[in-house]
């Protein structure tokens, strides 16, 4: 292992609290009924090719992504579909979802269940790519970018590096860690197949220094993979932005409003390198997902959940919540969002849910902003959160949009360190809306 | 369904506070504060506890009767650094109703009249000590000589600073290494055995104040550290050229306000810009002015005037200098 390297603008360093770290991932029995949500990915929803009543098996599609940025999404159970409905989703309103009562486990033929592990790769490049859209993989640390999307690189770039992003480094989460003790193969002939869809031979999996087991362990299995290097990355948030990463990795900063592929890189989840390997290798769509079920207080564990399985359920196999939880967060502390409910299911981007009590659930003493300028030194991508706060507050959406407001990764970090509780983010992410309606009206 | 507590993210805070900052800067000005007493007895207790409480009850009075708000900020314990601050920038001799008077300003004028905390643009102590120079030129220029663990209220002996020896004697025309007979020995300076004003004459206890609030993460080095070698290589070069005319580089450092006003008055997150890159320009401009005003001024000292020229130029410093974009141009 060479010396840690990390980003050197900004960040922070909050408690990693990865108290789940420990627990092997268990698989969560299939629930009753799931509710499978059409939007799923970043981009276009999914347009349904299943109707009520239609039996379904499990790994079968149901509906298909049909824009450009979009992706398919297929059955988790086996069951009759009950009713193409509106329920709640994570982002709090009501999607369209189909909700699947569930008979028993059959799957789709052409599904590799095996334990084996396949390690020849004897796709193309093109049929990788196919399958990976196919197969409705997208991109699991959180954003579901559509993986094929990423992996067609432009015409006229030309990718040097994949990045494997194993840094989790949202505080709390631990599914990817797991994935990485546990499915450590998987995922180093995912990479491969990865390397092979974007055509490069050189793989950096970056991570972060708080899971010394999973660096030894990756390191010691890439050995016998060609191309395919472990870097160990100093604790700080948010390394794990894609941003960052590559900063830290390969030290090539990404213009500002470009693409990583501009620099030449492109990168992926550790999670996305599994399912992409189960994909390619195994014929399986992505219907289920490592979950970190976790809290300030109360801990459940880590768990193989089929999407659509709802959140109350996940809660329930672990002995229920304790009353005093105030907040359940869907993702990490930093980045996640804050639930209504707890009947919202787990999709593709659920890496975790937490669940937190009254004494960090509610926010901070707001005081006039002191000028300390934390905020400033805490940004990762040099921006002045008090500038634009300011801006948000009187409406100067120019000022703004001067100051880079759109440069913003919302990591947070801005909000978690100023000493006087101002909204700093809630105030930004206005400005972005703002800024991008004006940008677009602009264009038009 | 239950409902939860929603809001948007980030979930987690650093639990560094308004409060706690304020409350750390107080608990660095102790060492200097001790020493004060230490070496002027009981009224430079007195002074101080005549400006903190002057200072907490003007600014409840204002928020009660002027904002009409029943918001209580004299807890955040900024008021109690104006108050202490105001102090440590007066000699321990200056009549009590003054100190009461410069308080009105400090809190009065300089603070609350913007809105308060965060929204004043000079340092309130420094404004309150300025207007006391002006306004009581003989009280606040003149010196008590340090009597250690004196008790006495009254009947002080008084004396010139060390800067102000130098200041007149070579306006008389003498040379340094004349003049240096008559100030302290540096090590009696840093440890604050000197005249001068109340909280300034120990460079030791300020750095140890200075070095806890480093730790503690309410200052960063920028400002103190470009200020002092500002200070240091001006005048060491001035020193380079002519040893007789003007003082070496240690005595500016340990002279005077100095060490007071780079660790405590110039780092005042308020009235200093907001990025490292402007911090460190806004610490250069506070040294080059304390040198130009010390050496050819009228006043043997520059340190506040500096550090509230340098007060105005913040807002033009945060414009004009940005932070390095990631990703940019």
């Amino acid at each position: 292992m060479n010396g840690l390297k990390t980003f050197p603008l900004g960040g922070v360093h909050p408690d990693d609290c990865k108290f789940t770290a420990q627990k092997p991932i268990e698989q969560l029995p299939i629930p009753e009924r799931v509710y499978i949500p059409l939007s799923q990915s970043l981009g276009a929803s999914s347009v349904p090719i299943v109707n009520k009543g239609d039996k379904v098996k499990t790994g079968q599609l149901i509906a298909k992504g049909e824009a450009f940025i979009s992706s398919n999404i297929h059955s988790s159970v086996t069951g009759e579909v009950e009713k193409i409905d509106e329920w709640i989703d994570t982002s709090g309103y009501r999607r369209k979802t189909v909700i699947i009562k569930t008979t028993e486990d059959v799957w789709e033929e052409g599904i590799d269940l095996s334990k084996e592990i396949k390690r020849e790769i004897t796709l193309t490049k093109e049929e990788i790519i196919q399958r990976i859209k196919d197969k409705g993989i997208v991109g699991l640390g959180g954003a579901t970018f559509p993986t094929h999307v990423k992996v067609s690189i432009p015409q006229g770039k030309k990718a040097e590096f994949l990045i494997i992003n194993g840094v989790e480094c949202e505080p709390y989460l631990t599914s990817d860690h797991r994935l990485m003790l546990e499915k450590a193969e998987e995922i180093l002939i995912g990479t491969q197949i990865l390397m092979k869809a974007i055509d490069v031979d050189k793989a950096i999996i970056g991570i972060e220094a708080n899971k010394p087991d999973a660096i030894e362990h990756l390191s010691k299995i890439a050995q016998n993979y060609k191309g395919i290097q472990v870097q160990a990355l100093k604790l700080k948030y948010p390394q794990g932005a894609e941003k960052q990463l590559i900063k830290a990795l390969v030290n090539r900063e990404v213009p500002s409003g470009k693409l990583p592929i501009e620099v030449g890189c492109v990168v992926q989840n550790v999670g996305t390198a599994f399912a992409v390997y189960e994909a390619v290798q195994k014929n399986k769509p992505l219907i289920e997902r490592v979950v970190t079920l976790t809290g300030n207080s109360w801990h459940g564990g880590n768990f193989w959940v089929r999407i659509g399985t709802t959140v109350q359920f996940l809660i329930d196999h672990c002995g229920g919540l304790p009353t005093n939880i105030e907040k359940i967060i869907n993702g990490g502390p930093m980045m996640g969002k804050a639930l209504v409910s707890t009947d919202v299911p787990i999709t593709k981007g659920t890496s975790g849910i937490l669940a937190f009590t009254s004494d960090i659930s509610r926010r901070v003493k707001i005081y006039n902003c002191i000028r300390c300028g934390k905020c400033v030194s805490a940004c990762p991508m040099g921006l002045e959160p008090v500038t634009l706060e300011k801006a948000a507050e009187n409406a100067n959406w120019d000022i703004a949009e001067k100051y880079f407001v759109l440069d913003c990764i919302e990591c947070g970090s801005c909000h978690y360190t100023c000493p006087a509780g101002r909204p700093l983010l809630d105030m930004i992410r206005l400005a972005k809306n703002k800024v991008n309606q004006i940008v677009r009206s602009r264009v038009q | 369904m239950s409902t939860y507590i929603l809001s948007g993210s980030p979930h987690v805070h650093e639990q560094q506070d308004v409060k706690k900052i304020m409350w750390g800067v107080i608990y660095a000005l102790i060492p200097a504060w001790l020493v004060s007493i230490y070496f002027f007895g009981l009224p430079a207790l007195f002074l101080s506890l005549v400006a903190v409480a002057s200072c907490l009850l003007f600014e409840f009075l204002i928020q009660k009767y002027l904002y009409k708000s029943n918001e209580l900020t004299i807890t955040d314990g900024s008021a109690v650094i104006t108050g202490l601050l105001l102090a440590f920038n007066v000699p321990s001799s200056l009549p009590w109703w003054q100190m009461v008077i410069g308080s009105l300003v400090a809190i009065g004028v300089a603070k609350m009249t913007y809105g308060g905390l965060g929204k004043n643009p000079f340092n309130p102590a420094l404004v309150g000590r300025v207007f006391l120079l002006i306004s009581f030129p003989v009280e606040m220029t003149t010196w008590p000589k340090v009597s250690p663990l004196s008790t006495s209220l009254t009947d002080v002996i008084t004396g010139p600073t060390s800067l102000g020896v130098i200041k007149e004697g070579l306006m008389k025309g003498e040379t340094i290494s004349k003049l240096m007979q008559n100030v302290p020995s540096y090590t009696d300076m840093f440890v604050g055995n000197m005249g001068g004003s109340l909280g300034e004459i120990s460079a030791l206890a300020i750095i140890i104040g200075g070095i806890y609030m480093l730790i503690r993460k309410i200052i960063t080095w920028h400002i103190p550290v470009s200020y002092i070698l500002t200070v240091f290589v001006f005048t060491g070069i001035l020193w380079l050229i002519n040893p007789e005319q003007y003082a070496d580089p240690v005595f500016h450092l340990l002279a005077g306000g100095l060490m007071l006003g780079a660790v405590f008055m110039a780092t005042d997150m308020v009235t200093s810009p907001i990025n490292h890159k402007a911090q460190l320009i806004f610490g250069i401009g506070c040294g080059v002015l304390t040198v130009l005003i010390r050496i050819w001024g009228a006043y043997p000292e520059g340190v506040s005037f500096a550090i509230l020229i340098m007060n105005a130029a913040t807002p033009l410093l945060n414009n004009l200098v940005k932070p390095k974009r990631f990703g940019g141009a």
